[in-house]
């Protein structure tokens, strides 16, 4: 807690682990196992991908919260669990104190308009049949509501709020970069006001020179309406720029989650260690950054049988026997802030510095570097 | 020109030392609405066991160039005109077959995505040992000790096993070491990357960044690296070269124009990328607009329309005249070397922390 | 892969059960009298109710359905023409005769006709369709490709008597096609089939051609064709090892579609040349409301079509590993 980092202001005290504000969507124990079919003669029900596996997450009014994780971590899935574009196989989904987990069709209407998504593709998330008006405008047809001065009007104020041009009303998707697309996305989904928006890789299909005019839109989104969102993405940098809280996964597991300063920088687990010591980093003064250097082996293992206990010991350089019999808590360890919850029976230093040793698990490139230093 | 040279060691071009040289280089494609200049007066310079990084977006001709000099392209469909050489070989003009004995021998590629490029009917082992075969003459016996080597060398468990195993049959990560390994079967002296490790989650990134650089130095390949992620370059070339609309418009070494850079493009690049320690108030500074059509590219500087910093360069100049790319370190702008210090002192730099 | 193909097995076998259920409801439960037919014109009720009798059509549907199911896997011995081994189709209304038996004689016009017309189409059009795809962009490439277009919008019944008008009734080079078969004469079964095989398989190949070039072209546009180009393998090799082996699957696909419903009878070609295949069979059987030789030659048309769809699929096996081990 010596920390003399200060953190933003931006968002009120959303940054601290725990919300001080309102819950607006709290999950518990969200699973999500999709059934894999096989057998003979007879074709039944052999296994199951566990895609999304116990995810306790909560995002307060207006917070921006992060999730990260490789391919086949589950962010996607939470994401449309959240907006309930799958079933989820167990566990709970308050939205706004309202138990929404299985909740039919029309009991789920008012809560739809209020829960966005954006999707990452603008390409294909978008009609190619319909105009830019009669995308925007659908939500708002689907779930009748007239805004004050019609429907068109509002269309036109959100091509505006998302830096488009309001006569471009009439015309179709391929008329538009990929940029512009993907804010077409963004006003769709801010149709109806809503009050969480789902953002899954929003700009990972885009241009490196045109994701930071989707971030900065979004960020502004998040700033003037008080939105909450789920920032889904696999790019650390910019969920660290936009999120104020950051929830780390690993094979439909949070391994971790806490605020944004605790996650980068006083990170516990050697899944997040990992994580962030891979990312490569623009050397601006050419300089050595003094992180650790953390090498796993291999890929990440298949969610259809997940390691047993801590589903990362497979490819942890900490793993002890422990690790394969029980499965760690996603708990406050001692030492951490408030909210800044790990799962790992042997945690990691609160830091990401050079260790003064490498970490190479990777055996092929161990015997690379051995070679080279003798 | 060279007022912000920090050190020696640009490229030094022009010289006969140059392993792979590449000049003036236009690749034209016809198509049913035009013609596409998707690269548009190309130079560069690369030495043996130097790794040369190309960094620019979607349609910046950077894959482009490294397919046409591997001469991939169909004759039919495309024009190409300018010189390449390597290692003392003119390629545009070389026949067919003399590329042939070129490509997978002495010049090798890893492409983007390894589930598309390698292919599903055939086994990995197979795959591996048939350029082999080719160059080297071998039987199947020794292509299958080279492969198992190779195999072994860039870290697949069990290659013996893993030899007459389909690439469906590897995760995404061991399908891209598979893919090296077969570029690196013949021991080329140029090896082509083109985003290696896109496609690749990023601790496999970061193992296969390595893995790279560290089987250069026991292969002493030139490498050309070609991505998007200026991260990603700034770990692995040594030169960097900056491609918008089908030209070069930054060269130097990496330390240089990562560091200093000069060109408006690059400054909109590097500022509008979060980084893992920089400020969080701190906004990002987006390039305005999009990357143009190469239907038709815009007149003058191809960056013009998307510049922040025209209006410091007098007159018509930006949309006239295009800007040369001098030699060694440059930058294809008009703005003065003296407008370039300042800006980036007083501008950029600020943004970057 | 066994199982793979005694899964498939199964299912065709249900499919065909199926498919007899629905036919026999559609050709037995028709409200036209086949008997009416048979009767004549000094029709008495009387002599009506015998033939029914005589035909099995007093029963219910249901008894019917279930006496002609039995038929089928045990035979039937209440006919008056004699017994009815399995798999009993019953006898035709018209010729008397067993419907197996006639299916079985039938058989062989209609398999010389599908499997000499498929070896030339395959030949003609796979190698015109390759060499077009080789050549892409130039003089041959367009010429192949118009050709097949106007070759594929050609109609048997326009092209068959075409040829035969001219080449066997103008210019005398050619016998008037017949069946011969092969067992007796060869070279007669060969002279007397080669109009009908030139015929049938120039619109086959025709499309063949179409569709391996388009084929072939999407493959060689496919990464790891460029890959192995990249890998400096001869563009011969690339062509024939990498890009061919993809392109198999869309051929083989229609291929096994178009060999069983040839090999169920290929209705115009047989009935333009004159021919005693199946597919006249079916035409001879619908003209004279013969039910039972009807039902008989659908069935075993639809039997060739599943049976050629499960070969397919077991090909693919071969051609991409990605279905073996899946």
């Amino acid at each position: 807690m010596s920390d003399n980092l200060t953190l933003p202001a931006q968002q009120g005290s959303a940054d601290a682990g725990s919300p001080s504000t309102e819950t607006l969507l709290k999950v518990e124990g969200l699973t999500k196992h999709f059934p894999i079919y096989g057998g003979f003669p007879i074709r039944r029900k052999v296994g199951a991908v566990q895609a999304v596996d116990g995810v306790d997450l909560s995002v307060g009014v207006g917070e921006s919260v992060g999730l990260v994780g490789e391919s086949g971590c589950g962010k996607s899935t939470t994401g449309r669990l959240i907006t309930r574009l799958l079933e989820p196989t167990a566990g709970r989904i308050t939205y706004a104190g309202q138990d929404i987990t299985h909740a039919s069709r029309r009991e789920l209407a008012p809560v739809r308009s209020e829960i966005q998504m954006i999707f990452q593709d603008p390409y294909s998330s978008l009609n190619p049949r319909q105009t830019v008006g009669t995308i925007i405008k659908s939500p708002m047809e689907v779930n009748g509501i007239d805004p004050a001065g019609g429907r068109e009007k509002r269309v036109r104020e959100l091509l505006e709020l998302v830096g488009l041009n309001p006569e471009h009303y009439n015309r179709f998707p391929h008329e538009f970069s990929g940029g512009q697309r993907q804010r077409i996305g963004v006003a769709r989904a801010l149709a109806l006001n809503p009050k969480l928006i789902i953002a899954d890789e929003p700009v990972s299909a885009l241009d490196v020179s045109i994701q930071a005019q989707v971030v900065n839109l979004l960020q502004k989104v998040q700033d003037e309406l008080g939105i909450a969102f789920v920032f889904i993405a696999h790019d650390l940098a910019i969920v660290r720029h936009f999120s104020q809280r950051i929830a780390v996964m690993y094979l439909g597991k949070v391994v971790e989650v806490g605020d944004r300063d605790s996650i980068y920088n006083r990170p516990r687990h050697p899944y997040t260690h990992a994580l962030l010591s891979a990312v490569p980093e623009v050397e601006i003064d050419g300089e050595d950054d003094g992180r650790e250097r953390i090498r796993l082996s291999g890929d990440v293992p298949s969610p259809i049988q997940p390691p047993s206990g801590c589903r990362f010991r497979t490819r942890c350089w900490k793993a002890q026997d422990k690790c394969a019999t029980e499965e760690p808590p996603l708990v406050q360890l001692s030492g951490n802030r408030g909210g800044h919850l790990t799962a790992c029976h042997f945690p990691e230093d609160p830091t990401t510095e050079d260790r003064g040793e490498d970490i190479v698990l990777d055996p092929a490139l161990a015997a690379l570097e051995d070679d080279a230093t003798q | 020109m060279t007022t912000l040279t920090k050190e020696s060691g640009a490229p030094t071009s022009a010289d006969a030392g140059a392993f792979l040289s590449v000049r003036d280089l236009r690749v034209q494609f016809r198509t049913e609405d035009g013609i596409v200049k998707a690269v548009d007066g190309l130079s560069f310079d690369l030495e043996r066991g130097r790794t040369l990084g190309i960094v620019g977006e979607s349609g910046s001709g950077k894959s482009v160039t490294n397919l046409t000099i591997l001469g991939l392209h169909n004759p039919q469909f495309a024009t190409i005109d300018g010189e390449i050489v390597l290692d003392g070989q003119e390629l545009i003009t070389a026949r067919e077959r003399e590329l042939e004995k070129l490509r997978g021998n002495k010049m090798a590629m890893i492409f983007q995505d390894p589930l598309t490029a390698l292919s599903p009917y055939y086994t990995v082992g197979r795959q591996l040992s048939e350029p082999f075969m080719k160059h080297k003459g071998a039987s199947k016996k020794e292509a299958r000790d080279r492969a198992i080597e190779m195999l072994t060398k860039v870290g697949i468990p069990q290659p013996k096993v893993r030899f007459d195993d389909y690439p469906h049959q590897f995760s995404g990560g061991m399908r891209q070491r598979a893919m090296i390994a077969m570029a690196l079967m013949c021991d080329p002296d140029l090896l082509i990357a083109d985003e290696p490790t896109t496609a690749l989650d990023v601790t496999v990134q970061a193992q296969i960044l390595d893995l790279l650089k560290d089987l250069q130095q026991e292969f002493g390949s030139a490498i050309v690296f070609i991505t998007h992620d200026l991260g990603v370059i700034s770990k692995m070339a040594d030169d960097l070269l900056v491609m918008y609309a089908g030209r070069a418009v930054e060269r130097g070494s990496v330390k240089e124009v990562l560091g200093a850079p000069r060109h408006p493009y690059t400054w909109g690049l590097l500022s509008s990328m979060p980084r893992l320690n920089s400020d969080i108030h701190q906004a990002l500074t987006p390039i305005p607009g999009s990357p143009p059509s190469l239907l038709n590219p815009p007149s003058g500087c191809p960056f013009h329309p998307r510049c922040a910093f025209r209006s410091e360069v007098p007159g018509t100049l930006c949309t006239d005249s295009r800007p040369p790319l001098g030699e060694g370190r440059a930058a294809a702008c008009h703005l003065t070397a003296e407008q370039k210090q300042s800006i980036f002192i007083d501008k950029i730099q600020p943004r970057l922390r | 892969m066994l199982r793979f193909i005694f899964r498939r097995t199964l299912g065709a076998v249900v499919i065909l059960v199926l498919l007899t259920v629905v036919a026999f409801l559609l050709f037995f439960g028709m409200p036209r009298d086949p008997a009416l037919l048979m009767c004549g014109k000094t029709c008495t009720p009387d002599a009506l109710a015998n033939i029914h009798k005589t035909l099995g059509i007093d029963k219910s549907i249901p008894e019917q359905f279930w006496i002609f199911l039995q038929g089928l896997f045990v035979g039937r011995d209440d006919f008056a023409q004699g017994p009815c081994p399995a798999p009993c189709f019953g006898y035709s209304y018209h010729t008397n005769e067993n419907v197996w038996t006639t299916l079985i004689d039938r058989l062989p016009t209609t398999v010389s006709l599908a499997i000499g017309s498929a070896v030339l189409f395959l030949l003609v059009g796979l190698g015109s369709g390759l060499l077009a795809a080789w050549k892409r962009g130039t003089v041959v490439d367009k010429t192949f490709t118009a050709g097949a277009m106007v070759l594929s919008s050609m109609q048997i019944y326009f092209l068959g008597p075409l040829v035969l008008a001219l080449l066997v009734f103008q210019m005398h080079l050619f016998d008037q096609p017949t069946y011969t078969p092969f067992t007796d004469n060869p070279a007669d079964w060969f002279t007397g089939l080669i109009i009908p095989w030139a015929v049938l398989s120039t619109i086959f190949a025709a499309q063949y051609t179409r569709m391996a070039r388009s084929s072939m072209i999407e493959q060689l546009q496919e990464e790891h064709v460029r890959t192995a180009r990249a890998k400096g393998m001869s563009r011969g090799y690339v062509f024939f090892r990498y890009a061919w082996r993809g392109s198999l699957i869309p051929i083989v696909t229609i291929f096994g579609i178009d060999i069983g419903s040839l090999l169920g009878g290929a209705i115009i070609t047989e009935f333009t040349f004159g021919l005693p295949g199946l597919g006249r069979l079916a035409v001879e059987a619908v003209n004279f409301s013969d039910l039972p030789l009807l039902l008989g030659v659908m069935l075993f048309s639809a039997a060739m079509i599943l049976l050629f769809n499960i070969i397919v699929d077991a090909c693919y096996a071969f051609i991409d590993p990605r279905v073996r081990l899946s």
